[in-house]
């Protein structure tokens, strides 16, 4: 304590000064605990939970006419909340027992969606697990499969290779278009950009079953093609624009304006400035749209189901010819009496979320820097120049770029 | 510090100004070319139906640095953005009056806009530099805009050249990969300089350029400008009096009430407006009494 008593400010004699120097030896710091949680809180929220379970188990179980484990948990949350409240009623201020409980609802729903997601990835994952621990799920296609084969033979291949041509395609269709129409509307507007923005808005909200009919109606009865993979990737390019559009708008309109300022500044026209300036710092976030959009596309059954027809077959071109892809294969299989259909069918599943997992961690690490990041190729240069400048420093005549005679002075 | 003498420039007696020739590709001003000015004949300016500007008539002399200063609100970065057809870019912006550089109206029917910006550079109030490009793409982005090609060695070259005339080659020699976004502000700035120059303008226009930096930063942009006055025209808006009269020859006091548009109260030598103003108004301006 006394390091830190000051000198009285109104006598700032001499004898005051050596004070500080004679606490030669400072204690060693201690950091302040700075909010954190403390034991307290844990077993406020750990007593309501436990008081309430037997509340609720007695309640429930014995003295409501109820059953079911449904209701048992959404009455335990309840009686979880009354119980927090009373408790921290016990110890705490007013306003502090509403804050923490609002704490505690966020925390709780958090958790709720963490677990349905854990759920559905895990139940997905024991049951696909079954027939896709088999190499021939990978390799094979269900040509030969008959429905009692057991699941060591026959696999998803077909699907897994017509899933990404499909959604290749498409997305070869739906990111230049989708741009295109954002760029429109962000940087040339005009009269016309709010009317396209509204479809843009109403063909998000489209039932995907309305994309497959339209490419079914125009791609396939009128014009005449047959159902085929080039079909499907149509009914998912309208399916994935409008969400490409929307997300590559708004980050199209968050680049600064006075970015686009300075390269007209500089003597650029409009549509240099929004391929040099404004694509090229919007690029991350262009990729996440095109992630969107991929995303949209992948798991859609509907307008496939309409358009590129069934087959148990492998079939390598989407141009011609039926061909499936795994939300399709996934869908026809999983509704069949058969345990092995139905095993292939989750198999068939857990592989979409391994490509689509696949599919985003490529996207993110192609084009997901943020404008201020190096590429390698960048910090390769870098390093080369690193080495140069100590080269010249050693003595070497090598500089980083070669003067001009003129300009040595 | 900065070359504050008013004496007209004198190429021969400058040690610089023999090192720092552009090549002939890529640079249209070699030295020896004269260097072109800027005037304005009766320039008003609207925006919609509010007028801001009244019946501006200056020289800006070649190869000079002229300042314009007056209180905010007063017109000037307007006057400023008409020169190299920015104030047109703003919705419902309209516009009286010519401006002639070198003797020709930017604003003549059937003259590009592109083609004037990139006679008449500008550098904003705040620094902004590209966020998506390297130090040497920022600097040589100029040139891809204006869809200019040029081989690799003459890119390096004029990179290497207009970021010493900004005078910030040293800082950022040894790392032109880096992203722009990453220097300090002033270096920013400087780069943003730099990246006007890499086109050659005649005349470049600032806007505050030092107004976000701080006092080392706005020393060094002001030599900068010191060093570029007699290579090309600068027009300069500050708030700043101390550096109006440190970095211009020239000066204009721009002056808005609240129901007249701004105008041009006196325009002259800056050693003149600052010390021996005709106008009250001006005086009492320059020397801190309002504004």
């Amino acid at each position: 304590m006394t390091t830190l008593d000051l000198p009285p400010v109104a006598a700032p004699g001499p004898a005051a000064d050596p004070a500080p120097t004679q606490a030669a030896a400072p204690r060693p710091e201690r950091k302040v605990r700075l909010g954190g949680i403390t034991r307290e809180d844990v077993f406020t929220v750990a007593g309501a939970a436990i008081g309430s379970l037997a509340l609720n188990w007695m309640l429930y179980e014995r003295v409501l006419p109820f059953s079911g484990a449904f209701g048992f948990l959404i009455c335990w949350y309840l009686l979880f909340l009354a119980g927090y409240f009373a408790l921290g009623r016990l110890q705490w201020h007013r306003l502090m027992v509403r804050d923490r409980l609002v704490g505690v609802v966020a925390w709780s729903s958090g958790l709720l969606v963490v677990a349905l997601i854990v759920d559905q990835i895990g139940y997905v994952l024991s049951r696909g697990s079954e027939a896709a621990q088999h190499l021939n799920f990978f390799t094979q296609s269900m040509d030969h499969t008959g429905p009692l084969n057991p699941i060591t033979d026959g696999g998803a291949l077909n699907a897994v290779v017509g899933s990404l041509e499909q959604l290749g395609l498409a997305t070869l269709f739906a990111v230049p278009l989708g741009i295109a129409a954002a760029v429109f509307m962000s940087e040339v507007g005009g009269r016309m950009a709010r009317p396209v923005r509204t479809l843009v808005e109403a063909m998000t909200a489209l039932p995907s079953i309305v994309a497959g009919l339209f490419v079914l109606g125009v791609v396939i009865i009128t014009f005449g093609f047959e159902k085929s993979g080039f079909a499907a990737s149509l009914a998912l390019t309208v399916m994935m624009m409008p969400i490409v559009t929307r997300a590559a708008e708004v980050v199209i309109r968050l680049v600064p304006g006075t970015l686009r300022e300075a390269s007209y500044a500089l003597g650029g026209s409009q549509w240099r400035t929004v391929w040099n300036v404004v694509l090229p710092t919007a690029r991350p976030g262009l990729v996440t749209a095109v992630v969107l959009g991929m995303a949209r596309g992948v798991g859609e059954t509907s307008p496939v189901l309409l358009t590129s027809g069934f087959t148990s077959q492998f079939n390598g071109n989407p141009f011609s010819d039926h061909q499936v892809s795994l939300p399709l294969y996934i869908w026809n299989y999983v509704k069949q009496p058969y345990d092995g259909m139905i095993a292939r069918g989750f198999a068939a599943a857990l592989t979409l979320m391994i490509v689509v997992l696949i599919l985003f961690v490529t996207a993110r690490v192609l084009g997901g820097r943020r404008p201020g990041q190096l590429t390698r190729a960048q910090k390769r240069r870098i390093d080369r120049d690193a080495r140069r400048l100590e080269k010249a420093a050693a003595g070497a005549v090598a500089r980083p770029y070669a003067l001009r005679p003129q300009e040595q002075q | 510090m900065t070359d504050t003498t008013h004496q007209p420039y004198d190429a021969a007696a400058d040690p610089a100004a023999d090192t720092l020739t552009l090549p002939p590709v890529v640079d249209a001003r070699s030295g020896d070319e004269p260097l072109a000015g800027l005037e304005t004949r009766d320039v008003s300016a609207w925006f919609g139906s509010h007028k801001v500007l009244e019946r501006v008539s200056l020289g800006m002399p070649a190869g000079e640095v002229t300042a314009l200063i007056g209180p905010s609100g007063c017109g000037k970065s307007t006057y400023l953005r008409i020169l190299n057809r920015m104030h047109e870019m703003i919705r419902g912006a309209a516009l009286a009056g010519e401006v002639l550089l070198d003797g020709d109206d930017v604003y003549r029917p059937g003259r590009r806009p592109a083609e004037v910006r990139r006679r008449i550079g500008m550098v904003f109030q705040r620094p902004n530099p590209f966020p998506a490009m390297s130090i040497q793409d920022n600097v040589s982005s100029g040139l891809k805009l204006a869809g200019i090609k040029v081989s690799k060695e003459e890119r390096q070259h004029l990179v290497e050249t207009s970021l010493r005339r900004a005078g910030l080659w040293d800082e950022v020699s040894t790392r032109l990969h880096t992203p722009g976004g990453a220097l300090s502000g002033g270096q920013q700035q400087r780069l943003c300089i730099a990246r006007s120059l890499a086109v050659s303008p005649d005349i470049l226009l600032m806007d505050e350029p030092c107004s976000a930096l701080d006092p080392t930063s706005t020393r060094r942009v002001e030599e900068t400008i010191a060093e570029l006055r007699g290579r090309l025209t600068i027009v300069i808006v500050t708030h700043n009096m101390q550096q109006a009269q440190r970095v211009s020859q020239s000066c204009a006091f721009f002056l808005a009430t609240h129901d007249t548009p701004g105008r041009i109260v006196e325009a002259g030598p800056t050693e003149q407006i600052f010390e021996n103003p005709r106008d009250q108004r001006t005086s009492d301006y320059v020397n801190g009494r309002f504004g």
